[in-house]
């Protein structure tokens, strides 16, 4: 048995598992598909864990008019077996398409991958790039934090120790809007080495309300202000692309690590980010990119 | 640490344990079980050979701890032959070469009768896709694809009847 010894409790509601949760060094667990590697490799060693995978509470796909809301315990099989999800968020469906493989579909959900706060996981950088608000508990109450200020580094977040993630609300997502999800992995299911989600709504040919989000290039997922004001009220023509993919680049500074080179990481967001806004630019508004 | 008792189908026999929480659902059927047919490799959710069904969903038996598949129905390796003759997958895998060493085999067959299970007609871009959650070192992977498009039609006389 690799991890080190731990309780176990399993809650049978939501207010039984946030009073376990104010208990010292206690942790959820869900799917698992993120925690059991950290408890296998002894990168953590809590002394309880809750296991909130049970609790109809967290669970749930909700449509609608003002947005969607997705339980915490919402699994990427969930996401993608849903038959209305596509129509009423295609970018989050086609995002969540490159998460990680089949068998790990069947356990992951959308709130244990957001708590664990991978900088290269997909769904905190669809949850930044639209604006997602986390729908937080406690005994001590509930809060609504937006997805900017939920992720604060490298598997960290805002969360308190007593805190659990229990939906993610992302905004009314209108038809017609143009979007595009692009990232590269080197094998298919791995994390990405860079990644960029986008969308914007477009009226007489300009570009509104851009929304640019990239990942695996930071310490959490970024939206990219700068491009996104160099094609507020423009045509997304081929030129402008270009310019605003080398914006891109310049405006953040990719690390270095095992699996890239800070100046590959750039140039690979680069390229990422010029794909996502050729694709998004080109896709006739309803059609999948 | 507290010990948990447990109880849970396999293979279709009812299983109850007392066991560490700590304790994989993995560990529980190789160790505790010895159903050592489930492979562990990496142990960290990365290469698939540990793959079990647990009501009906593929997953990674070390990325699950036993505890958390009470009252689950779980079916490996051991699971799926009908007796003494192989399933129609396995003797797919058998006639295409689909195996050479063996250590990813069971993961395999496990991910892919769950898989035709669901989809009894996959497309061969979607067996790919789901074929990326595991690796294999020998094969070079074709042999198992064409073996998995070779079992499917089993599967659609089976959603059938």
């Amino acid at each position: 048995m690799k991890p080190a010894p731990f309780e176990y409790a399993r809650p049978g509601t939501l207010a039984e598992a946030l009073s376990l949760l104010a208990e010292d060094d206690a942790r959820p667990i869900a799917g698992g598909q993120s925690l059991v590697p950290l408890l296998a490799l002894r990168m953590t060693a809590p002394k309880l864990l809750v296991d909130i995978s049970r609790l109809s509470e967290l669970k749930g796909i909700d449509i609608k008019p003002e947005g969607i809301r997705l339980g915490a315990l919402t699994r990427w099989c969930d996401v993608l077996n849903h038959p209305q999800l596509a129509a009423h968020h295609p970018l989050l469906v086609e995002a969540i398409g490159h998460v990680a493989h089949y068998q790990i579909r069947n356990r992951g959900t959308v709130g244990g991958s957001c708590s664990h706060a991978d900088p290269s996981a997909e769904m905190p950088a669809v949850a930044v790039t639209c604006e997602a608000q986390f729908e937080i508990a406690s005994m001590r109450g509930m809060r609504i934090v937006p997805a900017e200020e939920f992720f604060l580094g490298i598997l960290t977040t805002t969360l308190e120790p007593d805190e659990l993630l229990v939906a993610i609300r992302l905004p009314h997502w209108p038809a017609g809007r143009r979007y595009a999800f692009q990232e590269f992995a080197r094998r298919t299911g791995d994390f990405a080495i860079a990644g960029c989600a986008l969308f914007w709504d477009e009226a007489d040919g300009r570009c509104i309300s851009p929304h640019v989000g990239v990942f695996g290039v930071a310490d959490t997922p970024l939206r990219l202000p700068t491009v996104e004001a160099t094609l507020t009220d423009h045509p997304v023509t081929p030129g402008l692309i270009a310019k605003a993919a080398d914006l891109a680049q310049e405006s953040v500074v990719p690390h270095g690590d095992l699996h890239a080179p800070a100046a590959y990481r750039s140039a690979l967001m680069r390229v990422m980010v010029e794909r996502a806004l050729s694709s998004a630019a080109a896709t006739l508004p309803g059609e999948a990119a | 640490m507290t010990d948990v008792a447990i109880s849970l189908q396999v293979n279709g026999r009812p299983v109850e344990a007392s066991i560490e929480p700590r304790l994989t659902l993995a560990g529980l059927l190789r160790r505790q079980l010895r159903l050592t047919g489930t492979h562990l490799g990496c142990e960290h959710g990365v290469c698939g050979a540990c793959t079990v069904i647990v009501d009906g969903a593929a997953v990674r038996s070390c990325l699950m701890f036993a505890v958390q598949a009470d009252g689950a129905e779980v079916v490996t390796i051991e699971g799926l032959a009908l007796g003494d003759d192989l399933s129609p997958l396995q003797q797919a895998f058998r006639k295409n070469h689909a195996l050479q060493c063996g250590f990813c085999t069971p993961g395999i067959l496990t991910t892919m009768h769950a898989l035709l299970s669901e989809e009894p007609d996959p497309t061969e871009e979607r067996i790919r896709d789901v074929l990326s959650g595991n690796i294999c070192r020998c094969t070079g992977y074709l042999p198992i694809i064409k073996a998995v498009l070779e079992a499917a039609g089993a599967y659609r006389k089976e959603s059938r009847l």
